[in-house]
């Protein structure tokens, strides 16, 4: 080995009410394969995006390749032979693969003119050193997501890169292009590469890296190395000392069913079925957790929930009145509750106030309205008066634009008003992303108190703590269907991952 | 208040005076001294009898601005305002001239006819836009067509009145269908006007002003429009109907377009003809980007579009520069307002950001 690769000390970074990177310090080996892992927030993006040069750190020093670097842009970075693979490619589809990997980089000849040549040959070049076949006149979007994984690592190579970071770059593939994507990191490093590796299942950063750091909420919380620890040690690293032990208390689930579904279906924007056949029920004061793995259609079986997704088949039943056709806005009118896992994306109006988010999705009932068709200005400022204080969203008024505020007082904001409407269902899908330890509890405590008002409340979350802390009975989604159904008293993290993951199902 | 006052002022500001100083780079140019041609349009355009001019031509430019303003607050852009407002006047003008009733009701059919028709012909666009995905500019982009040189070209020639001055136009509407001018208000207050007349369709114009800041501001459906034109995602998640609403703003949109001529039709010309007004519908586009949709702020630009047109008049005569100067500054002022919103917009997210962080921050160490 010669030495270190890349060195951080220290880091910090600060969001507005969130510290993403608190005194983090990572150490990476010339020619190693170096994990990088922890729960999602834990601060692992916004450290490989310093690293990159996206966004400057607040403290701290980097070392790269024994020199101290101050990255201003991602061209410094690659300036300084470190090059990013994001998790969601960036590929010119019109394009061909030899025009997408030069795409920013041309080599060009006298006159501007692009020497084509030149790049066929680089390419080839560096395809078949590495073992990444690839035909540079394929059109970017015949290609296979492996493939077009691919293209983006000979896209960093090409630029020169000794350096790649890659950032959960097996989350869009399936097992066979994982252990593809694998061999190719395998033949990099024989090459000398150094590689990031940015995960979050552990049996596959124990299978590829030869060291691994976890991140626990922004902190460095060990560096190990795979033969010295087992899944489950590394589980508990990233989730805290102790894996969370449930909570004995008193249950208030009823035989009461609020919710329920069955044999839903659902396909994503290109037909692909995303949800295949999903059958479950909510009882009142109950708490149902749903585990999987991103992606494997809890997203699809919330929306169809709450009536955004088209269904393909299947029903959906309000306490026993066949709700399927109805509409989003008759949905919420009958206390349909919904913290979207994207708030950005489906919860809030960032340039408007806090009181016009407050009414978000109950703009139709009182007291928003009055003599149903004026907004009652006055009773909406109110209502989002209480809701801030009840709620402990920091705001200066509730006349400041919500983008003004920081995550987690955003997400405190959706919590209030979602919960100081009249529910009979509380959809929670991720309900703590993203936020800082604070009020990550406050939301805990508010799901907690939904299910003691008697709410029904379906629970999405890769936080298996949370899942495991909070759930009254745990359903496992894995593909499309749910593959598994159990007691979370009497489960670990370690064996509620194995089953999202199917190794349970192909054990059996 | 007074830094949110400077902020919504500023930008506008800041375009004029660009736009002046282009303005006088390319007087220059041409060879005549900026400074003159400025007083010569000042005194000009001071004078009641351009302003009252300015304000006729305001009238119309406001109503197509708000008939814009109402799309862009979904995020819809409805460049299809110019074939419905001549689609509308001319039908509107059609009926008009065919019934006879009282006064106010022989105007009120007239102008609930060109809503209706305007309504339908946005609507169309929304309809499609629903039902087909089609997107708006392309659909209105290509009713205006069938609108102006189609149908109105086609019925015109069919319709046309022999008159006594070889004139291509309609029947004109009776004298109970037309709307009495306002120099008579006007003039408690000012000398007598000469040779002009002030529409008194402006009154309209200020009550569709004043509807609209209702209707957003203060409805539901108006929430529930400025929601999805802000994130159209969370606006479905909220229960917004999407198609519905979009239908519902394409032809509201549409209803106020179909307003646009008949300022002109019920205030002066009482029969559509082949010099009918048009292009107020593209310009619609600009003052509604010049006054942020506001509803007051769209009558500024409104107001100041029109006052540069009818001022303008005078660089010609006095041989100053040709009039196409004012074209190159509303383009400028345009442009330049555009850049400078952006501008203060990015600057006034960046400190909300920094109060609200400082504000909690202090709660924080505070508690």
């Amino acid at each position: 080995m010669s030495g270190l690769a890349v060195e951080l000390s220290g880091i910090t970074k600060r969001f507005p009410g969130v510290v993403a990177n608190d005194n983090v310090n990572l150490a990476v080996e010339t020619g190693e394969i170096h994990a990088v892992c922890g729960e999602n927030g834990a601060g692992k993006s916004t450290l490989m995006k310093i690293l990159y040069g996206m966004q400057p750190a607040d403290e701290g020093t980097m070392v790269v390749n024994g020199r101290e670097v101050h990255f201003q842009s991602p061209k410094d970075a690659i300036n300084a032979g470190i090059g990013m693979v994001h998790q969601h490619f960036m590929l010119a589809d019109n394009l061909t693969v030899l025009e997408n990997v030069i795409l920013g980089a041309e080599p060009v000849v006298s006159g501007g003119r692009i020497d084509f040549e030149e790049a066929r040959r680089h390419i080839e070049e560096v395809g078949s050193a590495y073992g990444l076949a690839l035909d540079p006149d394929d059109l970017a979007e015949t290609l296979e997501v492996g493939e077009r994984q691919r293209v983006e690592i000979i896209k960093v190579l090409f630029r020169g890169a000794k350096i790649l970071i890659l950032d959960e770059p097996t989350a869009v593939l399936v097992p066979q292009e994982v252990e593809e994507l694998f061999r190719n990191l395998r033949g990099l490093k024989d090459e000398g590469h150094t590689i990031l590796f940015i995960d979050h299942k552990l049996d596959e950063v124990l299978e590829i890296a030869d060291t691994i750091t976890v991140l626990r909420r922004g902190r460095t919380v060990a560096t190990v190395k795979p033969e010295d620890v087992t899944a489950h040690d590394l589980a508990e690293l990233m989730v805290g000392a102790e894996l969370p032990v449930p909570e004995t208390r008193e249950s208030t689930v009823t035989d009461r069913v609020v919710i329920e579904v069955k044999d839903l279906a659902a396909s994503d924007a290109e037909g692909t079925p995303m949800l295949k056949g999903v059958t479950l029920e909510v009882h009142e004061g109950e708490i149902l957790g749903v585990a999987g793995v991103e992606g494997n259609g809890q997203g699809e079986l919330v929306e169809a929930i709450l009536g955004i997704r088209k269904l393909d088949r299947g029903s959906i039943f309000l306490k026993g009145e066949n709700i399927t056709s109805w509409s989003v806005r008759r949905r919420r009118e009958a206390g349909f509750g919904y913290i979207p896992e994207d708030r950005h994306r489906r919860g809030l109006l960032l340039p408007a106030p806090v009181w016009e988010n407050n009414m978000l999705g109950w703009q139709s009932m009182p007291p928003f309205v009055k003599r149903g068709f004026w907004i009652d200005k006055q009773a909406a400022r109110e209502h989002a008066q209480k809701v801030i204080e009840q709620f402990d969203v920091r705001t200066p008024s509730v006349d400041v634009p919500v983008h003004a505020l920081s995550g987690g007082n955003q997400q405190k904001l959706i919590v209030g008003r979602e919960m100081s409407a009249p529910l009979t269902t509380l959809i929670a899908a991720h309900p703590t992303r993203g936020i800082d330890v604070g009020a990550q509890a406050a939301v805990w405590e508010e799901l907690r108190r939904a299910r003691s008002n008697g709410l029904a409340v379906l629970l999405i979350s890769a936080d298996l703590e949370e899942l495991i802390g909070l759930s009254d009975r745990l359903v496992v989604m894995l593909r499309g269907e749910i593959v598994a159904e159990l007691d979370p008293s009497a489960i670990t993290a370690r064996d509620l991952g194995a089953h999202m993951t199917g190794a349970v199902e192909r054990a059996s | 208040m007074a830094k949110r006052i400077w902020g919504v002022l500023a930008p506008p500001l800041a375009a004029v005076v660009l736009a002046l100083a282009i303005s006088s780079v390319v007087l220059l140019i041409s060879g005549s001294n900026p400074l003159t041609a400025f007083a010569n349009v000042w005194e000009f355009g001071t004078r009641l009898e351009t302003l009252i001019e300015a304000l006729n031509r305001a009238t119309p430019l406001y109503i197509s601005g708000i008939a814009v303003a109402i799309g862009f607050r979904m995020n819809l852009f409805n460049i299809g305002v110019e074939g419905q407002y001549v689609l509308a006047a001319f039908l509107a003008a059609a009926v008009g001239a065919q019934i006879s009733l009282p006064p106010v009701l022989h105007v009120t059919v007239i102008i609930l006819t060109a809503m209706a028709v305007g309504a339908f012909w946005g609507g169309l666009a929304g309809y499609m836009k629903v039902k087909r995905n089609v997107h708006e500019v392309i659909s209105t982009i290509m009713l205006n067509v069938i609108a102006v040189a189609g149908i109105v070209s086609f019925l015109l020639a069919r319709w046309d009145v022999p008159d006594p001055s070889l004139d291509t136009k309609l029947k004109a509407i009776p004298e109970s269908g037309w709307v009495p001018g306002l120099n008579g208000f006007v003039e408690l207050f000012t000398r007598d006007i000469k040779r002009v007349e002030l529409w008194g369709f402006i009154l309209v114009a200020i009550a569709v002003g004043i509807g609209y800041h209702y209707l957003i501001n203060k409805t539901r459906l108006g929430f529930d429009l400025r929601a999805t034109g802000a994130n159209p995602l969370a606006a479905e998640a909220s229960g917004v109907p999407a198609k519905r609403t979009i239908v519902i703003a394409m032809a509201l949109s549409g209803a106020v377009a179909g307003l646009v001529g008949l300022s002109e039709l019920l205030g002066a010309s009482h029969a559509y003809n082949l010099r009918f007004t048009q292009g107020l519908g593209f310009a619609g586009i600009a003052v509604a980007l010049l006054g942020r949709n506001h509803a007051v702020g769209v009558a500024l630009a409104a107001f100041l579009f029109g006052w540069l047109d009818r001022a303008s008049g005078v660089l010609e005569v006095r041989g100053d520069a040709p009039r196409e100067i004012v074209t190159i500054m509303q383009g400028v002022i345009i442009l330049a307002a555009v850049i400078a919103y952006a501008v203060f917009e990015r600057r006034r997210k960046i400190e909300e950001a920094r109060d609200a962080a400082a504000q909690t921050e202090l709660e924080v160490r505070a508690s």
